[in-house]
């Protein structure tokens, strides 16, 4: 395998990881917050990784934030862009930006989450411009 | 208890491999301890302590201390934190000496990634219960643009440019061109580097560091066993480790966990960047090198582009003399692990053994960085501070 190309989605969907993709195969961005301490974190944990609370839950995420950094994987066939998108709610996370014209993407774009088919009747967040 | 001045590297071997289609991998380690120890003058019978990392096959160093006959080892680690380990575990063969558990240290790395590619052996995964696993790898992350990525902020933030960027390859292939050994020999541009394909934006072909077979090994040894040997010895005066993460989604890829990393081993060491007559710094990726240079205080965070620019890592030529083997940039990046590597070039400063044309004058004082794991996520840091004798 070339380390070029991107793999197939395998989403791995655990105990932990289970409402995530399920809140995104219903079309819900859903981050982890922190009933003690009010922050979000990103990826989910069960146990705070800012004040250890276990008093997490997933709260909907307004499905808006701008790119922070991003890179077009250009040997890959089709090349595809992966980026960080910080959420307005304050977390970042690693993404992809789809639908757009590659070579106008910006660091400081403004950007909207749209979920792509991950097979099994799953779905992966991905952006696109806002 | 701090490890300055207790413990003692006495001998090095870098695998002159490049390819190792006819090695297997515990071969290649043990022809690593076989030079390695032979160049500090010591048997396999005097090792009492034996350091690996991820790249070991099986247990590690249950399985390659049987493999290899170390019959008297009675001290182990296998702390992995990617390419950076084998700093770290200079670092805890220091500790282990100077507290006393054992006084013969050996450390190897071994890799055939050019050969199991050709042979069509899968290339490794990364463990599906990583817990970030399911959140990134659907997205494609691959080593390159999670580098370029960072490339790619920094010029954002502090207008650094390709060109500047394209000096550490530069510099790195003056060096290699002495090297005989070297991957690549050829010396390069800023041009040649800019107009390379575009791998990952910003990141060209010639941002990338080399795919080698081979690795490398260090023996060291308390003060004691250092003085019964013939071999010129290089002083550990300091190191340091830390990791660097995501940070729950606080994400900044302008920065390593060389900026903790570095401090605790100049601290240790007694000294400050500009004692530092030589540096390896770990150049997976040109923009490594760079925030590398920033993070540990050689310049000012943002001003890596400015420092690297018209021949300043050159040797002979620049201020700050890098990777005069060549770097994983030119010469080797055994494994796609280069921090052993950037051990062994810092040793033959310091003994002045380098090649002639790129061997610093007086370097009693050089540095050994290595960044293991992903700049642009998550890594292990660590930094060590080698001398002379009357460093």
């Amino acid at each position: 395998m070339s380390t070029d190309q991107k793999s197939k989605i395998n989403l791995v969907v655990n105990s932990e990881s289970k409402p995530y993709w399920e809140g995104a195969a219903k079309g819900q961005l859903l981050i982890r917050t922190c009933n003690a301490c009010g922050k979000a974190h990103h990826y989910p944990r069960t146990i705070c990784p800012h004040c250890f609370s276990d008093d997490t839950a997933f709260v909907e995420a307004s499905g808006n934030g701008v790119i922070y950094s991003y890179s077009v994987t250009r040997q890959a066939k089709p090349p595809y862009v992966i980026a960080y998108v910080t959420l307005d709610e304050g977390v970042t996370m690693l993404t992809n930006i789809v639908d757009c014209e590659i070579d106008r993407i910006r660091i400081g774009q403004k950007v909207r989450v749209k979920f792509s088919e991950a097979g099994d009747g799953y779905a992966l967040p991905v952006f696109t411009s806002a | 208890m701090g490890i300055n001045g207790k413990s003692y590297i006495v001998g090095i071997y870098e695998h002159p491999c490049r390819a190792a289609l006819d090695k297997t991998l515990p071969q290649l380690h043990a022809e690593i301890a076989k030079g390695a120890l032979a160049d500090a003058g010591l048997s396999k019978d005097d090792v009492d302590a034996y350091f690996c990392a991820g790249d070991a096959p099986g247990l590690g160093p249950i399985n390659m201390i049987e493999y290899m006959g170390l019959n008297n080892v009675r001290h182990m680690d296998s702390t992995e934190t990617g390419g950076s380990s084998y700093i770290v575990h200079v670092n805890h063969a220091a500790q282990a000496i100077a507290a006393g558990h054992c006084n013969v240290a050996l450390i190897t790395l071994a890799g055939r990634p050019v050969a199991d590619a050709k042979e069509g052996k899968p290339v490794r995964y990364y463990n599906q219960q990583a817990p970030d696993f399911p959140f990134e790898m659907p997205y494609g992350p691959n080593v390159t643009n999670m580098y370029a990525m960072c490339a790619m902020r920094h010029m954002y933030e502090y207008g650094t440019t390709s060109e500047q960027l394209a000096w550490i390859k530069v510099a790195a292939s003056h060096h290699a061109q002495h090297n005989e050994q070297a991957r690549l020999h050829d010396v390069v541009t800023v041009e040649d580097v800019v107009n390379s394909p575009m791998i990952a934006d910003p990141l060209h072909r010639l941002d990338c560091c080399v795919i080698t077979d081979g690795g490398g090994g260090i023996v060291m040894v308390s003060p004691e066993v250092a003085k019964s040997l013939k071999r010129t010895r290089v002083k550990v005066l300091g190191a340091g480790e830390a990791p660097k993460h995501l940070a729950a989604g606080q994400v900044d890829l302008t920065y390593s966990g060389a900026c903790w990393s570095g401090p605790k081993a100049f601290a240790e060491a007694g000294v400050t960047p500009t004692d530092i007559k030589y540096a390896s710094i770990y150049d997976s990726f040109t923009i490594t090198v760079l925030e590398t240079l920033e993070d540990l205080g050689f310049c000012k965070k943002g001003e890596g582009g400015k420092f690297v620019s018209d021949g300043n890592l050159i040797s002979g030529v620049g201020k700050l003399p890098f990777n005069t083997d060549g770097g994983g940039l030119c010469n080797n990046h055994p494994g796609n692990r280069g921090g052993m590597t950037k051990v062994l070039e810092a040793v033959r400063q310091v003994r002045g053994e380098a090649h002639p044309k790129v061997q610093v004058r007086n370097c009693d004082i050089a540095l050994a960085h290595g960044t293991g794991g992903l700049l642009g996520s998550r890594m292990g840091s660590a930094t060590v501070v080698l001398g002379s004798e009357d460093a």
